[in-house]
């Protein structure tokens, strides 16, 4: 072993070592096998999640009595098999998440560094809309939206980006308030370069570090905002199978004793915003110390 | 002051006007309104006098005009479900959500600023590290994941508590609990930060110097002052409550504000939603509005600094 370390150590190369001190491996693990199971869907489901065998319906779990091997975590009201359902149902709330949180934080950014560099009336206007749209809850406006506009995963998406864009905004425009005065952007105002140019080379590159952040610490919001969503049925329509949608169904079979219809997509649900939470916590205490809660 | 109270008037009337528009926008552009304003089923005929009502082959400015107008006055529309105006609908329902909201709040307060105190007192301590991981749950599960399991345990399978409705006060430890715990996370991390930093100043050095006994610093000096952004924060947040409980509300049949939201969805009953959408975001504005003149005029330093 130390004759190991003490040749790597005068070798004249080193492969760079990857330090994961101090990183959240549990919440990544959990990331990373969510992902996995959303990608590969189709080859871990047992069965279709949208087709049920009304002859098997509200089946226990396997290890309960009354279950059987066939479903592992048992049937719901339509005989549908839950663990398909919530793998399947992975899929969606990724790419719900991941597609609001991106849309939501480019087009914020974006927003953000033009009122922060630019000013004037530009600031103006996009920092009034962003007060008055903070003003709604995330929760209460993604309802009126999608009340309007009817349920669909991509009108989700939309709707998710359009309430959740005006944090970045907020975030974004404050860190380029004081990234203008710095001496390197003044130095590039006196060689000569375009606003364009400066916003793109010299300050964009400085707040994307904020946007991740941020983006990490949405992810979580947003996913339980989708989910909220399709539980009052104006998310992701049936007979697709989401987390939200599920636990709408699995109310039906509550005062009934189906608990596994209500634990199961919660744990889900609670798993995955958990793990964006701690990660983006980590991330944050990571990129700018000073941001560091006591 | 007086200068600051009108400009912060000016920025609330504006955010008011831009939410408006906003939602009349959103209204019109996402096709022809009256499908969304007329009843399910209605007749060719009630159609055409509804488009001739909300005078459609207008120019934009002009209906927008009366929209506005209307809003102003109070008339959001009769709900097509209940037949009632939908503004004495929604006033109807405000207590329920209230008495929902000052629940929840009490409930996150009580576990909040004493968890709060007890971690940055104990810093690192056992106390700070289950706080943590309250707060942390807090902020993770879906309150109406919450609200579900609540009832699971406490309805189904202890059938101790009644699992929807209202009327008694044990109708409302349930859906309070589940609205309550994310606030009271939330009050919990900022007692923390607000305590630890009071802690650390130069008063509360001067009171240890003195020879006080530390728990009187930590009662008298350092408790007061570190109170006062946790009660601002829960002022806000109690307005945030009667908005955000609709999922709360629909768990648990609460006859609320959100509960008449959900219905609105349900029954496909546009009036009702786009009221709640506009005096919900009114209601936050004024909040804020407040919260913002009562600190100036507590911090000098405020009003003066812009």
């Amino acid at each position: 072993m130390t004759n190991g370390r003490a040749a790597t150590l005068t070798l004249p190369w080193r492969l760079p070592r990857l330090n994961l001190r101090g990183w959240p491996l549990i919440p990544i693990c959990i990331l990373i096998a969510m992902a996995l199971i959303a990608i590969f869907a189709e080859f871990l489901t047992p069965y279709n999640p949208e087709i049920g065998a009304l002859g098997d319906r509200f089946r226990p779990p396997a290890w309960v009595a009354g279950g059987s091997d066939k479903h592992l975590l048992g049937t719901d009201h339509l005989g549908r098999d839950v663990l398909s359902r919530l793998i399947f149902g992975t899929r969606v709330s990724m790419i719900v998440g991941f597609m609001a949180v991106i849309f939501a934080g480019v087009v914020g950014t974006v927003l953000g560094i033009l009122s922060g560099y630019l000013g004037g009336w530009v600031d103006q206007v996009i920092m009034r809309i962003t007060d008055s749209w903070l003003a709604l809850p995330g929760l209460t406006f993604a309802i009126f939206l999608a009340a309007i506009v009817g349920p669909s995963v991509s009108n989700i998406v939309i709707i998710l980006a359009l309430v959740f864009w005006t944090r970045y905004a907020r975030v974004v425009r404050g860190e380029v308030l004081s990234l203008r005065e710095r001496d390197y952007v003044r130095l590039a105002v006196v060689a000569g370069c375009s606003k364009w140019t400066i916003m793109r080379k010299h300050i964009l590159p400085n707040v994307v570090n904020s946007a991740i952040v941020l983006a990490t610490l949405q992810l979580g919001v947003v996913i339980v905002t989708e989910a909220s969503l399709s539980f009052l049925g104006v998310g992701v329509p049936p007979p697709q199978p989401a987390w939200g949608l599920m636990l709408a169904d699995g109310k039906k079979g509550l005062m009934a004793g189906y608990w596994w219809l209500t634990v199961f997509p919660g744990t889900c649900i609670a798993l995955l915003v958990l793990s964006a939470n701690l990660i983006g916590d980590w991330l944050r205490v990571k990129f700018d110390p000073q941001l560091r809660q006591l | 002051m007086k200068k600051f109270i009108l400009k912060r008037l000016g920025y609330a009337l504006l955010s008011l006007f831009l939410l408006s528009l906003t939602i009349f926008f959103f209204v019109r552009v996402t096709g022809d309104p009256t499908t969304l304003l007329v009843e399910p089923g209605a007749s060719r005929a009630d159609i055409d006098a509804l488009r001739q009502q909300l005078g459609l082959d207008r120019p934009v400015w002009v209906q927008y005009g009366s929209f506005l107008a209307n809003v102003v006055r109070g008339d959001f529309g009769r709900s097509f479900y209940y037949r009632t105006p939908v503004l004495e609908l929604y006033l109807s329902r405000l207590p329920n959500s209230l008495l929902l909201a000052v629940a929840a709040m009490t409930f996150s307060l009580v576990i909040g600023i004493p968890s709060g105190i007890l971690a940055a007192v104990r810093l690192g301590g056992v106390w700070d590290r289950a706080g943590k991981i309250f707060a942390l749950l807090g902020l993770s599960m879906p309150q109406f994941w919450v609200g579900l399991l609540l009832i699971l345990f406490f309805s189904v399978y202890l059938g101790w508590l009644p699992s929807s409705g209202s009327g008694t006060p044990l109708h409302v430890i349930m859906p309070a609990f589940a609205l309550g715990w994310y606030f009271a996370a939330a009050h919990m991390r900022l007692t923390r930060s607000s305590m630890l930093e009071v802690l650390g100043s130069e008063y509360v050095k001067l009171a240890r110097l003195k020879g006080l006994p530390e728990a009187l610093v930590i009662a008298k000096h350092a408790f007061k002052n570190a109170l006062i952004p946790v009660l601002t924060l829960a002022g806000i947040n109690l307005v945030l409550m009667i908005n955000v409980a609709v999922i709360v509300e629909t768990v648990f049949a609460w006859p609320g504000v959100g509960r008449l939201l959900y219905e609105g969805i349900a029954f496909r009953d546009f009036p009702v939603v786009q009221a709640n959408i506009i005096l919900g975001g009114a209601m936050i504005i004024v909040v804020n509005l407040l919260v913002d003149v009562l600190y100036a005029w507590i911090d000098p330093r405020i009003r003066l600094g812009r």
